[in-house]
């Protein structure tokens, strides 16, 4: 009989917040653990959360970017379980009324394209951490990452192959990328899945028997854990020598195996009620304008519009659509120099070459598009050699230099066109190197550029090399 | 009179808050033993308010545990009696005359009806006007701080004092509508026949001779829908008392049991030997409740059943200007009546569920209760000054 997959995911999203979704403490990662805790986030009784507005933001803005519908009205409620990594033995969640509903991702794999419905968007809180000391044989609890605010993106069991849950996978991370919402890295935890499969016989309507696999952290895991877990179904309805149960299973990356977890791990009565301490969100027309004049413009209208408004390259639009930090230096750099392909390639092989020395990706480009915009401008009109420009670039990595051309003087990059002070510094050259003018004269082309080299060098780079060259070659022809 | 006393000077202005406020130089245990001595980093803005306008905040008094009984008989560090009878150790402080008044979080009326009992004047708020930020959370859609003196005039001094928006709470309401004072002349009371039948009928009798004299027309109505308060408050209230209390689970901070050698022995001996049975039973009985076969069933019918109450009210509150009722069904209890019966505080929550359930101002005078619209109590008040 042919089988076909029918898999749900629920993806969990950390929002890139500054602060916390009930208290002020800071949600960045990599703290010391326990840095970031306050009484609030730490479960001491007598503290009330306020809802940080900008999960709300970002919450509204993920939902747009995968073509929900926002409640205009969405309630916090709470789902009671204990372990010891949730200080107040319940997590603040959204049941009843999330935030967003009834969206579609739009995915594109070998079979062609395809929609992916979302069932809903809701907001809530991390769990801390445990972390498990073998030395002393303790378990100690980071409460860091407690509060932290995540979206849930639910989506309908449209998915059919590993290949799709992928494609479907990505997409969010680039739309939710591109809308900043989160940094959605699968290394830091900041983006993680959960699986849900069942296979049928095909063309039925019936859903099969469902298991569950939790807090998947890599595209190549979940692919693996997939094919598994279709496998694992389609040899225990052939033949029988498995009961499928549903259930959450653990799925063992180094083994390529998934386990069932022990049933008191997953079966829970989480007892869901409405906060009382949060009143309903309203969500005016005003607010929803906000969000909405804040939306990107998608990728694949950036990458076209670089394409054929702008005349770049496939290849170098393809790097810049591909992050949203990159876009947005490019278009700010190319609003004040007004040379794209120019612009592009200084961000595509100078500021990369940066970060990449930095050990930093595309998405940490944080100096100001304006500031290098005004650089290549300097570049392109000649008030600033290359190699000085690459050094101020160096220098915007380090500092904000909001007046390029201010810095570039102050600095001593601005290129000379004093032809008189360039000239006494060729004579200068000149006269101490008799041997390179001799073998110049004698036909080697090389020792032109050794003088060449010696004049920049007195130069410090602030000269035009056109103009040094011409100035050079009429110095020695004098002799 | 069990009460922890703060190593700062008395001033004229002394102030008692009870075991469910949090404070930083006494400790607040909610009368349980499963925070016995704790100490919070924080202190609520009640107590801030009160320091603010002047008061000492000089003692602590003990409380029932989670404030959740009749009158402070669950306490972990015992009961308060006075001439035999049960009372509160807030209640005994203003009586005795050892404090001008007595800040505590209404939680089931404990406070209601020691004030009643004892003969003193007794303010529960509108709901939203005093921040709850810093008090042990049991029953967060309707505990609200409240005020106990031996007269109207000092206990709204006290209110007033403590009244306020505060960003930190987001049930919080607006500065304007926290310090309403308007006094609209009270020209209507109704007799609430469903909160009436009790040992203290009498009191409701001459309760109602004075305002008669003084002009006030007095109507007695059935007011049978405020019988449904009971159950329903008993309900969310078990329901919010059971999640607010799990955080107590003997991993962070209180009472943790020497008994375990595993999570679930820490969690369930902890629990088992820190809390008294009202809270336990209050726990299952909450956990029940919102159990997924049960929640629509029972607590989603409660909330409506708040809604129809808070309807049912208003639409009173059109016709008269205020509720009357009885506090409680006896004059007196003991510690024995209390002990026999174990869940005698589901039962007399029948008086003060109306007022609890839909967040409407209260007070209490002459050993009754006089209800009123939201953010009325200055003219309660006002009127309690003439009774
Ligand atoms: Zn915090």
């Amino acid at each position: 009989m042919k089988y076909e997959t029918v898999i749900g995911l629920e993806v969990h999203v950390e929002l890139a917040t500054k602060s916390k979704i009930f208290c002020s403490c800071s949600a960045e990662f990599g703290a010391e653990q326990n840095d970031h805790v306050c009484p609030a986030c730490s479960g001491m009784p007598g503290m009330l959360p306020i809802v940080n507005k900008r999960v709300v933001d970002l919450g509204m803005t993920a939902g747009m970017m995968l073509n929900c519908d926002i409640n205009r009205v969405t309630t916090f409620d709470k789902k009671s379980y204990y372990y010891p990594d949730l200080p107040n033995a319940y997590q603040t969640t959204q049941w009843f009324s999330p935030i967003c509903v009834n969206g579609r991702v739009d995915i594109e794999t070998s079979k062609g394209p395809k929609s992916i419905r979302i069932k809903q968007i809701h907001m809530e809180e991390d769990a801390g951490k445990l972390v498990h000391d073998d030395w002393t044989d303790t378990t100690l609890v980071d409460f860091n990452r407690t509060s932290v605010p995540l979206i849930e993106i639910v989506s309908q069991p449209d998915i059919s192959s590993a290949e799709e849950a992928i494609a479907y996978l990505e997409r969010l991370r680039d739309l939710l990328r591109f809308a900043k919402v989160s940094d959605c890295r699968w290394e830091q935890g900041s983006m993680r899945c959960d699986v849900n499969l069942s296979i049928r016989p095909e063309g039925s309507d019936v859903l099969g028997v469902r298991t569950e696999m939790k807090n998947m952290n890599s595209l190549s895991a979940i692919t693996r854990a997939i094919k598994y877990e279709i496998a694992r179904h389609t040899r225990a309805l052939e033949t029988g020598c498995e009961e499928l149960v549903q259930e959450t299973r653990r799925w063992d990356d180094n083994e390529g195996k998934s386990y069932a977890m022990r049933n008191k791990e997953t079966a829970g009565d989480y007892r869901y009620f409405p906060d009382p301490n949060i009143m309903p969100v309203v969500i005016d027309d005003e607010w929803l304008d906000r969000i909405e004049k804040s939306l990107p413009e998608l990728p694949e209208v950036k990458r076209a519009r670089y394409i054929d408004e702008m005349g770049l390259s496939e290849y170098d639009a393809d790097i810049l659509a591909s992050s949203r930090a990159l876009c947005d230096v490019f278009e700010d750099a190319l609003a004040v120099c007004g040379n794209a392909k120019e612009t592009a390639n200084w961000i595509i092989t100078e500021c990369m070459q940066v970060l990449n020395k930095k050990k930093m990706t595309a998405d940490m480009l944080a100096i100001s598009g304006t500031s290098l915009g005004q650089l290549i401008k300097l570049v392109m009109e000649d008030k600033v050699s290359r190699p000085n420009a690459k050094r101020i670039l160096a220098a915007m990595f380090e500092n904000d230099i909001p007046d390029v051309e201010a810095y570039a003087k102050q600095s001593g990059f601005i290129v000379s066109n004093d032809t008189s002070f360039i000239e006494n510094i060729v004579k200068e050259v000149i006269a101490a190197d008799p041997k390179s003018v001799a073998d110049f004269k004698g036909g080697k082309e090389k020792a032109l550029m050794a003088l060449f080299g010696k004049c920049m060098k007195q130069l410090k780079g602030n000269a035009n090399p056109q103009v040094l060259r011409e100035i050079l070659i009429a110095e020695i022809n004098k002799i | 009179m069990k009460m922890y006393v703060a190593e700062t000077e008395k001033s004229v202005k002394n102030i008692v808050v009870d075991d469910m406020i949090l404070t930083t130089d006494m400790p607040t245990s909610a009368g349980s033993r499963m925070l016995d001595g704790y100490m919070s980093l924080f202190e609520a803005q009640a107590v801030t308010k009160l320091k603010e306008a002047g008061y000492t905040v000089y003692a602590k008094a003990n409380t029932g545990e989670f404030n959740l009984d009749l009158l402070g008989e669950t306490s972990y560090y015992g009961a308060v009696e006075a001439d035999g009878k049960l009372t509160t150790a807030a209640a005994q402080a203003v009586k005795t005359g050892e404090t001008m008044a007595a800040v505590t979080l209404e939680v089931n009326g404990s406070g209601a009806r020691a004030a009643a009992l004892s003969g003193l004047v007794y303010v529960k708020p509108t709901y939203g006007t005093v921040s709850r930020f810093g008090t042990i959370p049991a029953v967060c859609s309707g505990e609200t701080v409240s005020v106990t003196a031996a007269d109207a005039a000092t206990a709204k001094e006290v209110l007033w004092a403590i009244k306020g928006h505060d960003d930190k709470d987001g049930t919080s309401l607006p500065q304007e509508k926290c310090v309403a004072d308007e006094v609209k002349e009270i020209k209507k009371v109704a007799i609430a026949k469903s909160l009436a039948a009790g040992e203290d009928a009498a009191k409701l009798e001459a309760v109602k001779a004075k305002l008669t004299a003084q002009g006030v027309e007095v109507v007695e109505i059935d007011a049978g829908e405020l019988l449904l308060a009971k159950p329903a408050w008993n309900i969310l209230m078990s329901a919010e008392l059971c999640n607010n209390v799990s955080k107590y689970d003997g991993v962070k901070y209180g009472y943790r049991t020497p008994n375990y050698t595993d999570l679930d022995q820490l969690y369930t001996n902890s629990r088992t030997e820190a809390f008294g049975y009202l809270t336990k039973s209050t726990v299952l009985f909450g956990s029940e409740t919102l159990s997924e076969a049960n929640y629509y069933k029972v607590y989603d019918k409660a909330q409506r059943i708040r809604r129809v109450i808070s309807e049912y009210l208003m639409k009173t509150f059109g016709e008269f200007d205020a509720v009357l009722g009885l506090v409680s069904s006896k004059s007196e209890y003991t510690l024995a009546q209390a002990q026999e019966n174990k869940y005698i505080a589901y039962d007399e929550s029948l008086y003060i569920a109306p007022a609890m359930i839909t967040g409407i101002p209260v007070v209490v005078t002459g050993g009754v209760q006089l209800m009123g619209a939201p953010l009325t109590e200055a003219a309660l008040l006002a009127l309690a000054e003439t009774l």
